[in-house]
């Protein structure tokens, strides 16, 4: 039998381990207090996700959670103390270490791994779930799309009764999980003018989720995001409860739009770009509605709201900016892509692709992606990581000339060269995967231009 | 020379980037002055033996392989004497699957294949992932490496004699024990490697579009060689990739 530890003693544990890791330069500590609980017993979790009074909302997504977790948080936070894990760290070890920092917390904001979801949900009884979409990624990681959206399902059906649900309608597969639950809140663009000319390349869930003949989209907007129907047996986006409607797209600027609630409508004015912005901004309004925030709070907080964390950021690296944004999948990276074209594209760019666990192993994604309206305007790139010759490849193969193209797989090297060819007072664009990015920041912040993360999550 | 690829279900079978394939093979042709035409052959189209001097078929998911199973069953014939004609093809890891006798998914169903190769699949309870390295041997005498990623739950087994693409190096390979990947029917290559496998492989490429005009027009022609530095070192850092981290059990 095993001897039960008090949970005080463990939380004390556990809290030591992350000073230790901290200490010893291992970069954040961010999850290792939460594994060493994870592994001192598992249970610890829940109960101390019980202890939260307003008990815990819960985000997940393949594209955009971190960026809807930040922006539900700047929407929470004017009226509640969070205890969200802001830094990213989304499996369920990171997910217990910030439940051990939460302390005074009273509303537990959570945003979780696609493949994780389920045993956070089990764990931390959220009242409130917010679905944001899913997209081929990583496949060597997390299985076949199928094998996820399966898994969520059955993590949907096992929800207690009374936690709110919250899902993108444009999404079929996600949007589906809200038709065995009433009162679920259903989230969509409804604006024609934005809808793309056709379905992109690494468009997913084409096929109906009922009988499998191919949606037709009176709009397509992200990837296989839109207003779908199936022509062989009527299958289609479920009625939308909160709406983005009227965008307006200001360069790398910003997006607005009117959000349309069942508690009214507003215009709202985001300081980050893209269309996908937009949806992360419905997704963190309907998770705030769910928690009973105000229209006023919510169009307060999205519009007050800044990037999170390393997924769109300007730096300035003295005489020079750098324009960085994270790519990780083909859905996320062809919205990169279309932000930065419609900022001006770009002549000069530094690219950085790294196969390690978190960024996918498999680099075949890059292939999936539409890099080509980058092509016509690069006089350079300037390509990086530790695959910097396979993502030279799909450039060259895309069209690129070759003599354009520059292997410097040393991020640092490759961040030097491509400043070196940016004018001064000009801005450097940088697409980094996940550990590239990572990286490229540590180089900065060395620099003394950026924070680290995990004192700016702090 | 002209030169006309069959592309079947692009729009199903397109999940481990098929078209940087395509790609690959459309640019080289180009570059040696040759005209590559990619026909696009999809659920209820007619493939008629003849037409096309080189086959591709890509890899699907479960759902999407499931979905073009049986309108591939309607082409086979077209595939089948295509293929005894002498037109390349090249069919990667769920099209690979689809192209051999049979596939056993896991609950025990069974999806029909046209038997273009020798072999049946059967799913297995755990994929098979991770960077894989062969050695191949497509001309006798001269051995050549692949380098790519497999991910797969299918066990594929060849009948006795039958040719495999390549023998693993470092890797899993057609079914984890055998030490055998891909097959090979005359100028039909099956394989579990993607990646896409012939950026980095572009040897491969230039065999296929050397069958592809022996088809067209009798004899196989050398091709001009290509300046492939960039694709000599994505080869070499898939290699290695394979030979440390390859053909690991999760």
């Amino acid at each position: 039998m095993r001897i039960p530890i008090p949970l005080s003693a463990e939380i004390a544990v556990a809290r030591a381990a992350g000073r230790l890791s901290r200490l010893a330069r291992a970069g954040g500590g961010t999850t290792v207090p939460g594994k060493v609980l994870w592994k001192l017993d598992p249970g610890a979790i829940d109960r101390l996700a019980a202890r939260l009074p307003l008990g815990s909302a819960v985000i997940s997504a393949t594209n955009g959670k971190t960026t809807t977790a930040a922006m539900a948080a700047t929407i929470l936070r004017e009226r509640l103390r969070l205890a969200h894990n802001s830094s990213g760290a989304n499996l369920v070890s990171g997910v217990a270490s910030t439940l051990l920092d939460a302390r005074a917390a009273e509303l537990g904001l959570f945003e979780v791994d696609e493949a994780a979801l389920p045993e956070v949900l089990l764990r931390v009884k959220p009242k409130a779930v917010c679905l944001g979409n899913l997209f081929r990624d990583q496949l060597d990681r997390y299985g076949e799309l199928e094998h996820v959206a399966e898994r969520w399902r059955s993590a949907v059906r096992a929800l207690p009764g009374e936690a709110v649900l919250a899902v993108n309608g444009d999404d079929p597969q996600v949007g589906e999980l809200a038709r065995e639950r009433p009162g679920a809140v259903v989230f969509g663009v409804d604006d024609l003018s934005a809808a793309r000319p056709s379905l992109q390349h690494a468009a997913d869930s084409k096929y109906c989720v009922r009988c499998g003949a191919p949606y037709e989209y009176d709009a397509a907007y992200v990837g296989h995001l839109g207003d779908y129907r199936c022509p062989a047996c009527g299958h289609s986006r479920p009625p939308l409860n909160v709406v983005a409607r009227e965008m307006e797209v200001n360069g790398l600027e910003s997006v607005s739009f009117r959000l349309v609630t069942p508690s009214g409508a507003s215009r709202v004015r985001l300081s980050v770009p893209g269309l996908y912005n937009v949806y992360n901004a419905l997704a963190a309004a309907s998770l705030a509605l769910s928690l009973g925030a105000t229209l006023d709070e919510i169009v307060s907080g999205l519009e007050s709201f800044n990037a999170a964390f390393g997924r769109f950021e300007r730096i300035n690296v003295g005489d020079r900016g750098l324009l960085m944004l994270l790519i990780k999948n083909p859905a996320g990276a062809n919205e990169a892509v279309r932000t930065i074209v419609d900022g001006g594209a770009p002549s000069v760019a530094v690219i950085a692709l790294n196969d390690a666990i978190a960024d996918g192993r498999d680099v075949s994604w890059i292939w999936d992606v539409d890099f080509e309206p980058l092509i016509g305007d690069l006089t350079r790139l300037v390509a990086t990581g530790d695959r910097a010759a396979e993502l030279a490849l799909r450039f060259k193969y895309g069209g690129l000339d070759a003599g354009a193209i520059e292997v410097v797989p040393s991020l640092e090297s490759a961040l030097d060269r491509g400043l070196e060819l940016t004018p001064l007072g000009g801005e450097l664009v940088v697409l980094p995967t996940y550990t590239a990015m990572l990286a490229l920041r540590q180089i900065v912040s060395q620099r003394g231009f950026v924070r680290p993360y995990w004192e700016r999550a702090a | 020379m002209k030169i006309v690829v069959g592309h079947l279900y692009p729009d199903y079978l397109n999940i481990y980037a098929d078209r940087g394939n395509i790609a690959v093979l459309s640019r080289r042709a180009a570059w040696r002055g040759h005209e590559l035409e990619v026909r696009e052959i999809s659920v209820g189209d007619p493939l008629a033996p003849g037409d096309h001097d080189l086959l591709y078929v890509g890899g699907g998911q479960d759902r999407e392989q499931a979905l073009v199973a049986q309108d591939l069953v309607a082409k086979a014939d077209g595939v089948r004497e295509s293929v005894s004609a002498g037109a390349a093809l090249l069919a990667v890891c769920g099209g690979y699957q689809l192209l051999g006798r049979s596939y056993r998914d896991l609950h025990g169903a069974d999806l029909p294949g046209i038997g273009v190769f020798p072999f049946d699949t059967v799913a297995g309870d755990t994929r098979m992932i991770g960077d894989v390295l062969l050695e191949c041997e497509l001309e006798h005498g001269l051995r050549r490496t692949l380098a790519g990623f497999e991910n797969h739950a299918g066990r594929t087994r060849l009948d006795p004699g039958a040719q495999p693409l390549g023998r693993v190096v470092a890797g899993f390979g057609n079914d984890g024990e055998s030490g055998w990947e891909g097959c090979r029917v005359g100028r039909a290559v099956g394989t579990y490697l993607h990646g896409p496998l012939l950026p980095r492989n572009p040897w491969l490429a230039d065999w296929l579009l050397a069958q592809a005009l022996a088809h067209r027009h009798g004899d196989v022609p050398e091709l001009k060689p290509l300046a492939d530095e960039l694709e000599a070192e994505a080869h070499e850092v898939s290699a290695r990739r394979a030979e440390t981290r390859g053909g690991r059990r999760r």
